[in-house]
């Protein structure tokens, strides 16, 4: 550094100097040398100037300023959920990536997780919201709506599964009629993931709920999922189509879908959430790859996507207790707002959720997506510095 | 703008195929640069023009400011993408925590330590802190400069929270610049902040609350006066105003890498902290929402954060959001394979079967310490994939098993024949005892319950 040193001494009254054989102007000087130098000399060379002729003190105009904002050529189609004796909700519609842009037509939504059975295995902090409401999933759709303002409902058919208690298609439909009759939000119904099984009781509840126009979770590629797409085709409901984090897989089953008589209309995306921690990373890039992709022109990815966030809660940093990690009541939550928040953040627009407090505040921040650009009022943060307390 | 390629930068090498830069040929040292990870000084050969040219075409689109001094300096900026898919995001976002300069002595040394010890440990990596937010919350000038004293020692590199001229100077005099992150100018205080900021070498916040247009002025002006180290604060408004915080932050960071234009070429600050502004919240209330708002931020382009909680189950989700967002989506996250020993090993020690996928081993690992099991642990090469997506990927079977206890000389090191595999690998306990001849023994789902299945069972 010393060297240096003295080599600015040398310019402090030059505009260029002579070192060995050659010569340079000051811009030059800067490159020729070691660039973590370079930035040092650069830094001392300004600061020489500055004190030679001191600062201009005038305000300067930068030129007019131009919201940096996009021009995409496709739409994002708009999905209604709830017909019939339901208040609908629409998903999707967008016309751009942010608001600024253009603010979203919907607010992405929050879908309250229920189930036909009590569910013993839930996490701790969820179930002391629900417990005394787990026997039964029309009180539990009911305080889901009432206490804590869900948006939409899902009925989670898991005791349909084989190796969980192996109710009948019919039993299955029932809890979704009892569910109907509780609440008038639109319904996302949800088998137990069972390849063989679910098409079945899909298709049961679906004959059940005709015309409520329901979510029918999920179409994937594991199983039959021209039985789906028939079922919501005959009795008017949409279908939820899942990849698991592959944006090629998630084209071919819309491709398919489509030619099973569905409409862009008539279909949600589920790209897989992997949870904060858990390779949520995989999850932001497809997501929005596929938003992109939509917004560009691909009619394969342009319809809306859902995430079930409820994931989550299987991030042992959600649920296992361990002292030097502070309340799981804290940190669940928060690993569940996180885990949506970041999805909601990059283009997704339904969220399959748990925790009230998760839901609530989700919401929160998901209104303001359709809201203009500075509409709403700001507040006073110029004196933050001495009136944070 | 078009990403910068390798041969971009090849055609301005030498290409001479010299080997001083370390690398075999020019093409791969140019390979190496166009990733940034390597240093163009390493080349010997070039010109003082191609030097200058080189360097321009590689100076990222979010500029790189140094923050702290020697061992503290640490490096904020360097994007050149919008979305991580691209490439990757560069220098990850840094935490700094508020330090208010009217606490008492005992409270405010407390909090220095509290702030310095926080840390998590995840995947291997330990997750921590970066800086300290020295906040001129007494409006009191000496105080402020002594407390910036104390400062002087402390592991973080230091940001100077002021808007007070004669408080700034008098922090940057005791603390000698240190390259310290002066927070902040604002329109008010332009001049005499960028004075400063030159005098002492410092990088210099511009706070322009809810305006990115006027920010655009201020930076304009700054810059025309000289000043390159700028950091960007368009302020963080929450509550419902939290939707003009994002699209800030957005358009800032779009014209920086869309547009180059030059005013916002700078790394972006946020101050979370603001939640707790005027707020009669508890403190897990406060707490949640902070982190909520740090979460949102740094997913949409916050290089800096100041948050003021300093509770772990508030800061374990932020570090975390923060590691996923900036791993290299080029690189598979995977430990080498092979055979790792935990405690006391013997020839009767267990041995236990996983993935080579990052947060698998280290996860396994991490139970396999905290319950001091004594054992051997076979890592396989599932190409970096968790237990269920490399059985479902094809990576883990039956074969692959046989051969890692092969190559790995395992049956060497111990008599048993018997192995625990992860319980979501049940599905393969037949083929893994057809293919290797071991016993199999299906351990728990999760690996937390693996050193009470160890004591059980052995
Ligand atoms: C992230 C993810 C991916 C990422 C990969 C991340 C990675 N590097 O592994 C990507 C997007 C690439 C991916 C791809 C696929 N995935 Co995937 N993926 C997941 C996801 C969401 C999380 C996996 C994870 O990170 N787990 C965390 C780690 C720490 O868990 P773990 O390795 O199992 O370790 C735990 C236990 O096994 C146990 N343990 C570990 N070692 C040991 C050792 C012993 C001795 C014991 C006792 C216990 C034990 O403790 C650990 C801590 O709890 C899961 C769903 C889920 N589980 O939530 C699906 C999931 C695993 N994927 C699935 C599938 C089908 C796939 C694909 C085949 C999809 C496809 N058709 O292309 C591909 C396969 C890719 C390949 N292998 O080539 C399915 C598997 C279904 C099944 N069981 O058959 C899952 C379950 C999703 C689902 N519900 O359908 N996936
Ligand atoms: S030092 Fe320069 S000229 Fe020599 S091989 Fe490396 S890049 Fe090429």
């Amino acid at each position: 550094m010393d060297q240096i040193n003295q080599l600015l001494k040398l310019l402090e009254n030059a505009e260029s100097v002579e070192i060995d054989e050659f010569r340079m102007d000051f811009e030059e000087l800067e490159i020729n040398l070691a660039p973590a130098i370079a930035r040092t000399v650069q830094q001392t060379v300004s600061r020489q100037q500055a004190i030679e002729k001191s600062m201009k003190k005038t305000m300067l105009k930068a030129g007019d300023f131009k919201p940096p904002i996009k021009e995409y050529p496709s739409k994002i189609a708009q999905v209604q959920l709830g017909d019939g004796s339901r208040k609908p909700v629409f998903l999707g519609g967008q016309n751009s990536l942010y608001r600024f842009e253009e603010p979203q037509p919907n607010p992405p939504v929050v879908t309250f997780d229920v189930f036909d059975i009590p569910m013993p295995g839930l996490p701790r902090p969820i179930r002391e919201h629900f417990s005394d409401v787990m026997e039964s999933p029309g009180e539990w759709a009911k305080k889901a709506v009432k206490d804590y303002g869900a948006n939409l409902v899902t009925m989670h058919l898991i005791g349909t599964g084989p190796k969980v208690m192996d109710k009948s298609p019919r039993e299955g439909a029932q809890a979704v009629e009892e569910v109907l009759q509780a609440v008038d939000v639109p319904l996302v119904i949800g088998a137990s993931g069972d390849p063989i099984k679910d098409p079945p009781v899909l298709e049961a509840a679906a004959e059940t709920a005709e015309g409520e126009r329901c979510l029918l979770a999920s179409a994937n590629m594991d199983l039959d999922y021209h039985r789906l797409a028939k079922a919501a085709v005959d009795y008017d409901h949409a279908v939820l189509s899942w990849a698991i984090t592959d944006v090629n897989m998630q084209k071919s089953l819309n491709k398919y879908l489509m030619k099973d008589g569905l409409k862009q209309e008539d279909i949600v995306m589920d790209p897989t959430t992997c949870a904060l921690g858990y390779g949520i990373e995989f999850s932001i890039d497809v997501i929005t790859r596929t938003r992109l992709g939509g917004l560009k022109g691909d009619p394969d990815l342009q319809m809306p996507m859902s995430s079930g966030t409820t994931n989550a809660w299987g991030s042992r940093e959600a649920w296992m207790k361990k002292e030097e990690w502070g309340p799981t009541d804290y940190r669940g939550p928060l690993w569940e707002i996180f885990t949506g928040l970041t999805l909601m953040l990059n283009g997704v627009d339904i969220f399959m959720m748990l925790h009230p407090d998760s839901v609530r505040i989700l919401r929160e921040i998901g209104e303001t997506f359709t809201k203009e650009y500075l509409s709403t009022p700001t507040p006073e943060i110029d004196n933050w510095i001495t009136e944070l307390e | 703008m078009a990403k910068v390629t390798a041969m971009d930068v090849y055609k301005l090498l030498p290409q001479t195929n010299c080997g001083d830069c370390g690398e075999a040929s020019c093409m791969a040292f140019a390979t190496k640069l166009s990733e940034k990870k390597a240093d163009l000084i390493l080349c010997t050969e070039l010109d003082d023009k191609s030097f200058k040219k080189l360097d321009n075409l590689l100076v990222p689109a979010v500029k790189e400011i140094l923050i702290g001094k020697d061992d503290k300096a640490k490096i904020i900026g360097g994007d050149e993408v919008l979305y991580r898919y691209e490439e990757s995001y560069y220098n990850q976002t840094l935490f700094a925590i508020d330090l208010p300069d009217d606490l008492e002595e005992s409270e405010f040394n407390e909090r220095i330590k509290t702030i310095e010890n926080i840390e998590f440990e995840r995947t291997g990596e330990l997750l921590k802190l970066d800086a300290i937010a020295l906040r001129n919350k007494s409006e009191d000038p000496s105080k402020f400069a002594e407390a910036a004293k104390k400062l002087k020692s402390s592991k973080y590199p230091v940001f100077l929270v002021t808007l007070d001229p004669i408080a700034m100077q008098k922090a940057l005099e005791v603390i000698g610049g240190d390259r310290s992150l002066m927070y902040a100018a604002t329109k008010d205080n332009l001049f005499e902040m960028a004075e400063l900021a030159k005098e002492y070498d410092c990088p210099l916040t511009v706070f322009s609350p809810g305006d990115i247009e006027k920010m655009k002025d201020l930076v304009f002006t700054l810059r025309s006066n000289g000043i390159d180290d700028i950091v960007l604060d368009p302020g963080t408004l929450t509550g419902e105003a939290i939707g003009d915080t994002l699209d800030n932050f957005v358009m800032s960071r779009r014209l920086a890498i869309e547009d180059k234009d030059e005013d916002f070429r700078f790394p972006l600050l946020g101050v979370p902290a603001l939640v707790r502004l005027n707020n009669e919240d508890d403190e897990v209330k406060n707490g949640t929402m902070e982190a909520t708002i740090a979460s949102t931020l740094m997913n949409k382009y916050a290089d800096v954060l100041i948050l003021k909680g300093t509770d772990i189950w508030e800061l374990i989700p932020i570090l975390t959001l923060r590691q996923s967002l900036y791993t290299d989506p080029r690189k598979p996250q995977a430990v080498d394979p092979g055979i790792y020993e935990f405690g006391d090993v013997n020839e009767n020690s267990p041995v236990l079967l996983t993935t080579n996928f990052a947060l698998t081993y280290y996860t396994v690992e991490g139970d396999l310490k905290s319950g001091n099991a004594s054992t051997y642990l076979l890592v396989l090469d599932t190409i970096g994939k968790a237990v269920d997506v490399a059985i479902a990927g094809g990576q883990f079977d039956g074969k692959a098993v046989a051969d890692l206890v092969k190559k790995c000389g395992i049956e060497d090191k111990v008599k048993t024949r018997k192995m625990i595999i992860p319980g979501l690998a049940a599905p393969l306990s037949g083929e893994i005892e057809d293919e290797t001849g071991w016993d199999v023994m299906v351990g728990p789902r999760d690996s937390s319950a693996v050193p009470d299945f160890i004591d059980e069972k052995f």
